[in-house]
């Protein structure tokens, strides 16, 4: 199946085969359903709405509902002015949302849509608002929509009373699932700390199934809270890709200290983000944590014969990317082809000195890569394991290598939103899922005379 | 207006939206429908683009290039669930990936380029260009584009005009396909088209390998498929379509101008049949063998409708027990498939008293409501919201549709069938007959549902 990638080495320059990203609009939308009582809405025409209301279900199995300025050739020709003034009478009369969140498509972005402008001349109803990003989907690619939604948070809601400041950090996450963003949740509760999270889509796209469907789920930071943001004593931005846009936002415009730091993925960025936050306010770091570090150690040393020494392949968004490869390192394994789709000169950077640092020197790393650049990689030089987003599947099956499904978007496997790949616990199921798929691929491989019950 | 709208009849009080949900036997107009969306408004319809591109990619040799931004070649990635007995190159995603640059200097060159790595790389037959929303505005003339392409390369590049923005009703989209087909299959001027005795199967695209059930069936009858429009088809096969004798035309929202087009320049004249529930079947069958006018072929038709509908029958009935009085909502893209499941639900013993679609025809509409018992509601269109309303209002328990209605299902405690892209079984033929009931009653039927009623028993206890 899908052996339409040729093994010897063929020029590949323009455009993408199998794209490793998508469109801006799609974060945006994703980081604006983080918000409570939130309607994101998109400001173009109606398919790529649908596209991404489509594949954001697939991914979470849960609704997700946006509106769409719904642009016909008219619009394209005149502007949107008359459909977005329309869209936001028609959405608050009609769907009643705390906060209308707007973000561009390229049609809207290419006929030069003013849409800050549009808003302020629009009626919006008292107490409510609207905010906007600006998402052109040929520059960037979802991580890029996603950051600009949450750094439009920042620059239209937060705001920096003049008083002292308030013992409470603020997170923002990056583009990880609801399950990572309750996980880190946890961590920053049980070190007893005050926080603020924003985009938080915890209880709106893992939420309950309790027989009654809620257009706004309880979930999402408040409006509310996004403001009062400005009042914290810090902020840590988690992921430079995702999140470091709205941190440094917020620290020029209320002066809130940022601390970038990685997704806590592995066992490194999670100890520093317990340390950020202990440094930050003076707390212990509570027993449960510890305990938990220590697991993941033991685990790590219990299982390391099972993946130590492994080639393995890594792709996907770059803020996910960057922490797994420094966590499949400290596992042993040796990251061999990494890539991404979102452009960016960082994460080469980054991903070049880590491997430097383990000594591996034969590999390839790229960013604003395709999959088409992966599969010839490993058709050249194969590897033991995949890791990455179910695109990697056409690439698993085509070579006969088993994939752990890790980041977004996951439309082929179950749970996957709900379980975190973050902090010490994180690190446990990442181990899991690794060890696992190596184990059972062992066990299918094995002729009968090597067939063992222990592993 | 409009207070509580999750969850209240309130959302319904789109004054524009009035004209697009009618109740038979209580409304006396016909539904409103093929306006463009309410902007502001929650549509579950697509693009121009997703229209094009759904009808033509299961044509499984070809090269899909999508000339736009990386989003539209990343969410039309083989979502379709169209099955090939050969080529997968239809399976890999193809996109210029604009950027910014292109955008302001024009993509054609870029587009060019694509095309010559493409052609290096894989030499495929035909290569589809498809448009998009930001190539429509920035005016890369693709169609020249296309023409030097097949030019020097000798194959078929072929451009598909699916501007997104051009309508918000995929129909549009499906038109562009169609005449990219077309452009396919018209011989060069002065080929004589030799006829024979065999059958197009238009609107047909092999989800779940549908196209193969109906083919055994066919054959069985003495008559071959020629091709199908689109699904396992090649390019080649497609170039032979003006030699056949009959088009069949199943999904007719996608095919029907295809057809019409079809029967002026080439002679073929067309028959509406549908594979779906068991009447539908002997009908498509009995009306084939009567257009052939052979006696074989009415007799062994005849013979496979008895055989089969004896084996299904039984295995019904079982179903039919468990759902009867259960209570049915449609939501899918266009009527033919609205009006198929309607059949086969009834067929079930389970009453259909919702029904929409996005893209249905005044007509369309018409024959549908012509099926349906008084009462029930029929909508253009929809939202989430009216949906929502009618799915409780109407006290449902399963629901047909695609994947953005299967989580709005599940969230109200309702069992879901996936009529759309995310099926992977066939629900054509008789066995089709049996897998959709078995689907039916183990979503309507679920153990799952009677937890959802329960509370946690600490709960209870406070």
């Amino acid at each position: 199946m899908l052996e339409c990638v040729p093994k010897e080495t063929v020029e590949h320059t323009v455009g993408k085969i199998n794209p490793a990203k998508t469109c801006q609009p799609i974060g945006a939308m994703y980081a604006s359903l983080g918000i409570h009582g939130c309607l994101p809405h998109s400001h173009g025409s109606q398919g790529c709405c649908a596209y991404h209301r489509m594949h954001l279900s697939r991914h979470f199995r849960d609704p997700v509902l946006a509106t769409s300025s719904s642009f016909t050739e008219g619009t394209s020709v005149f502007g949107g002015a008359a459909n977005l003034k329309t869209s936001i009478k028609n959405v608050f009369e009609i769907y009643n949302p705390e906060i209308m969140a707007v973000h561009t498509t390229c049609l809207s972005e290419t006929i030069g849509d003013d849409v800050a402008t549009m808003i302020k001349q629009s009626e919006v109803p008292e107490g409510k608002c609207v905010i906007h990003a600006n998402t052109p989907s040929y520059k960037g690619s979802h991580v890029t929509g996603f950051s600009n939604m949450c750094k439009a948070m920042v620059t239209y809601l937060a705001q920096f009373d003049g008083g002292a400041r308030k013992e409470r950090v603020n997170l923002i996450p990056g583009f990880v699932n609801p399950g990572d963003m309750r996980e880190m949740k946890r961590i920053v509760h049980d070190m007893g700390i005050d926080f603020t999270m924003f985009p938080d889509t915890t209880d709106v796209l893992d939420s309950p199934l309790t027989n009654k469907y809620e257009m706004y789920p309880k979930g999402g930071t408040t409006v509310a809270q996004i403001r009062d943001s400005g009042n914290s004593k810090m902020t840590l931005s988690l992921g430079s890709y995702s999140s470091d846009a709205a941190g440094i936002a917020l620290q020029e415009k209320c002066g809130v200290p940022c601390v970038p730091l990685d997704i806590p993925i592995g066992v490194k960025a999670t100890d520093d983000l317990i340390m950020a936050l202990k440094k930050g306010f003076g707390v212990k770091v509570p027993d449960e944590l510890t305990i938990e570090r220590g697991q993941v150690v033991d685990t790590l040393i219990d299982t390391h014969f099972h993946y130590q020494g492994k080639r393995v392949a890594v792709f996907g968004d770059p803020d996910i990317v960057i922490p797994l490869t420094e966590f499949l390192l400290t596992m042993g394994m040796r990251p061999v082809y990494v890539l991404t789709g979102t452009p960016g000169p960082q994460f080469e950077i980054r991903i070049n000195k880590m491997l430097d640092g383990a000594g591996i020197t034969e590999r390839k790393v790229k960013a604003e890569g395709d999959l088409f650049d992966l599969h010839q990689w490993i058709k050249q030089s194969p590897v033991d394991l995949l890791i990455g987003t179910s695109y990697g599947k056409y690439i698993s099956r085509a070579e006969d290598i088993p994939l752990v499904r890790v980041g977004f978007p996951v439309l082929d496997r179950a749970v996957h939103p709900l379980m975190p790949i973050v902090g010490y616990r994180g690190c446990m199921r990442l181990i899991e899922m690794i060890s696992n798929t190596l184990l059972e691929r062992r066990d299918r491989d094995s002729l009968d005379e090597d067939f063992e019950l222990v592993l | 207006m409009g207070t509580n709208c999750g969850s209240s009849a309130q959302t319904v009080c789109i004054e524009e939206r009035q004209g697009s949900i009618v109740t038979k036997g209580k409304s006396k107009s016909h539904v409103s429908c093929g306006n463009d969306s309410l902007a502001g408004s929650v549509s579950q319809r697509a693009c121009v683009y997703c229209g094009a591109r759904v009808v033509l990619n299961p044509v499984t040799d070809a090269v899909h290039l999508v000339h736009g931004p990386i989003g539209c070649a990343t969410f039309t990635w083989d979502i379709r669930g169209s099955l090939s007995s050969g080529s997968e190159m239809y399976r890999n995603s193809f996109s210029t990936d604009l950027r910014e640059r292109d955008v302001i200097f024009g993509g054609e060159k870029k587009l060019a380029e694509c095309i010559d790595e493409i052609v290096s790389k894989y030499r495929p037959p035909a290569i589809f260009v498809y448009s998009t929303c930001v190539v429509g505005v920035i005016g890369d003339d693709i169609i020249a584009v296309c023409k030097e392409a097949s030019r020097v390369y000798g194959i078929d590049v072929i451009p598909v005009e699916s501007t997104g923005f051009v309508s918000g009703n995929k129909i549009v989209g499906y038109r562009a396909a169609a005449e990219a087909l077309l452009r396919l299959i018209r011989p060069k001027e002065g080929t004589k088209i030799k006829k024979n005795n065999t059958v197009n199967f238009l609107g047909e695209y092999n989800l779940g390998g549908e196209k193969w059930i109906v083919e055994r069936y066919l054959r069985e009858i003495g008559i071959e498929i020629n091709v199908a429009f689109t699904g396992d088809s090649s390019v080649e096969a497609l170039k032979k379509a003006p030699e056949a004798r009959l088009n069949l035309v199943q999904c007719t929202g996608s095919m029907h101008w295809l057809a019409s087009q079809m029967e002026k320049e080439f002679g073929i004249p067309c028959l509406d049949v549908n594979f779906f529930g068991s009447e539908n079947i002997a009908t498509s069958l009995r009306s084939i063998a009567r257009f052939y006018g052979d006696d074989q072929v009415s007799k062994r038709a005849e013979e496979l409708i008895e055989r089969e509908t004896s084996m299904l029958r039984p295995q019904l009935e079982r179903y039919r027990d468990k759902l009867r009085g259960k209570r049915a909502a449609i939501y899918v893209g266009g009527a033919f498939k609205a009006m198929a499941i309607v059949r086969q639900l009834n067929e079930l013993g389970v009453e259909v008293v919702v029904v929409g679609t996005q893209t249905g025809r005044s007509e369309e509409y018409q024959t549908l409501s012509g099926m349906l018992e008084d009462g029930t509601v029929i909508i253009d269109d929809a939202n989430p919201a009216e949906l929502e309303r009618f799915l409780l209002e109407k006290k449902i328990d399963v629901m047909a549709g695609g994947v953005k209605e299967r989580t709005l299902a599940y969230k109200l405690g309702i069992g879901f069938i996936d009529h759309n892209h995310d099926r992977k079984d066939a629900l054509a033929g008789y066995e089709g007959a049996l897998r959709f009931a078995r689907e039916v009653y183990i979503s309507a039927c679920s153990p799952v549902w009677k937890h959802l009623r329960q509370v946690l028993p600490e709960r209870e206890r406070q």
